[in-house]
């Protein structure tokens, strides 16, 4: 008899495999949720304390302090909560522009030229040019980097799209449909749109690292989120000026939440294509 | 009622055709068997007068009418392969009633279980989705049924249950039946009349 695989024994060895999934996402998005509103409810205005600058990890401060005194643990959880928002408000948007250029793009050929143009077209400008210039035209912040970083990240999943839904279109179950009387509308709603579901679920948590990546790296640069506001990547720009000194704490434990929290973001991903897919479902 | 194809013609590309004048007439209290090789064009023709082609030559007609591409077709195909005729992510249930909601006994009489409503299209076999197929087809409105290699994939006993089952529902409702297949000792239990497609073809 072969080994029993590590997740079937101890204390989940009763559940099933779907109640696993379950238990999974259910988990997973717990620690996002809590990450999100503890991380709401900090005031962003720490108090600074020079006393205590540039302590490294310790019980008191598990993640160190930075050079005004303030507990990088709480800058880390208020910086991701800010990063969740804006990964989660770009990816969605950008999603929801993906998912209806593919749908426009199957309407007839003429929509399908255009939106292939338009792919064209933001596919040549270089994304963090575009991030920079939509973010300066909608004012910075919060807001202007989540319209900027979602208006350049729809290009690849509506090429994914466009190219599933052209495929599902002229399959023979859809042309039957149209045969039975039911109407364009209807066979997208209820024919394609279940099938390109867990693509575009994908597609959106591919997109949520891109966005948190990219919203740093404006920030980096000046044209996104201003340097008041504690996002991780300001956290970590601002930390690359203490690297040298071995303030190595700085950026260690925020870029290594930050990692986890998009790991996390892959998991729920993964699991929820494993419950959207029906092929998959008695593996 | 009589379903008319005229002088139709159609090539895939330039250089060959496949349709030439090919004309056929059937009414419905007919069963009319179609036999023909591999690749002389059978599909096509089905297609043609089931309405998935359009850009063809010549017409197809019910009782001298234009057929209404908008609502219901009356003449329905059933395809070779009924797993490609089915949304993978639709329960059985769905998949049945996009055409209609048969009655009680129309599924017995197909061997249709319940339990199989409740299942996706990968959880069944192909003779069982096949009987979804068929009992899809059979819609009130459908005047006309296409049967495309229906029954190519089952074992005799159920090839059998299946064509009576559709055979006896089409003459309670007066539907006209175009069998093709390449079983000719099928055909000819089945059909009042055999055509053979190199006849009606001019090629």
């Amino acid at each position: 008899m072969s080994e029993m695989p590590w997740y079937n024994k101890g204390l989940f060895s009763s559940l099933n495999l779907r109640q696993k999934t379950l238990l999974t996402i259910g988990l997973t998005a717990l620690v996002l949720f809590i990450v999100f509103i503890s991380g709401m409810m900090i005031d962003a205005n720490l108090p600074t304390n020079f006393s205590i600058k540039m302590q490294g990890p310790s019980f008191e401060h598990i993640f160190g302090t930075d050079w005004m005194g303030r507990d990088m643990f709480i800058r880390t959880i208020k910086g991701l909560s800010l990063s969740i928002v804006i990964g989660l408000g770009a990816s969605i948007i950008s999603s929801i522009i993906a998912t209806i250029l593919a749908f426009i793009a199957s309407f007839n050929k003429y929509c399908d030229t255009f939106v292939s143009w338009l792919i064209d077209l933001f596919a040549s400008i270089p994304h963090i040019l575009l991030i920079m210039m939509i973010s300066i035209g909608l004012g910075k912040g919060a807001f202007g980097v989540i319209m900027a970083v979602a208006f350049s990240h729809w290009v690849n999943l509506t090429r994914v799209l466009r190219a599933e839904v052209l495929q599902i279109k002229t399959s023979e179950y859809v042309a039957l449909s149209s045969k039975f009387g039911r109407s364009k509308l209807w066979i997208a709603k209820e024919h394609i749109l279940p099938l390109v579901l867990s693509q575009i679920f994908v597609g959106t948590l591919l997109v949520f690292p891109h966005a948190i990546m990219h919203e740093s790296s404006v920030t980096f640069l000046g044209f996104g989120l201003s340097p008041h506001e504690p996002a991780i990547g300001i956290i970590l720009s601002e930390s690359m000026s203490y690297l040298a000194m071995g303030a190595w704490w700085l950026a260690f434990f925020p870029g290594a939440s930050l990692l986890i929290v998009v790991l996390l973001f892959d998991i729920i991903g993964d699991n929820l294509k494993r419950l959207f897919d029906p092929s998959e479902a008695n593996n | 009622m009589n379903l008319k194809a005229n002088n139709i013609s159609f090539s895939y590309n330039k250089k060959r055709e496949i349709l030439k004048d090919v004309s056929l007439s059937l009414n419905s209290n007919q069963i009319i068997g179609l036999i023909g090789d591999s690749g002389s064009g059978k599909s096509t023709l089905c297609k043609i007068l089931a309405g998935y082609i359009t850009n063809y030559d010549g017409d197809v007609t019910i009782d001298g009418k234009k057929i209404p591409d908008k609502d219901f077709y009356p003449v329905q195909l059933i395809f070779q392969h009924p797993e490609k005729t089915m949304n993978p992510k639709w329960k059985m249930e769905k998949v049945l009633t996009e055409s209609w909601n048969p009655p009680q006994n129309l599924k017995d009489m197909f061997g249709l279980k319940d339990n199989w409503l409740t299942r996706w299209p990968n959880e069944l076999s192909g003779g069982e989705l096949q009987r979804f197929s068929i009992l899809r087809a059979l819609n009130p409105k459908t005047k006309f049924i296409i049967a495309d290699e229906i029954s190519t994939m089952l074992d005799a006993l159920t090839q059998v249950q299946i064509w009576e089952a559709l055979i006896n529902y089409s003459k309670a409702n007066n539907i006209g039946i175009l069998a093709v297949s390449h079983d000719i000792e099928l055909l000819e239990v089945l059909c009042d009349d055999i055509l053979h497609f190199e006849d009606i073809n001019n090629l």
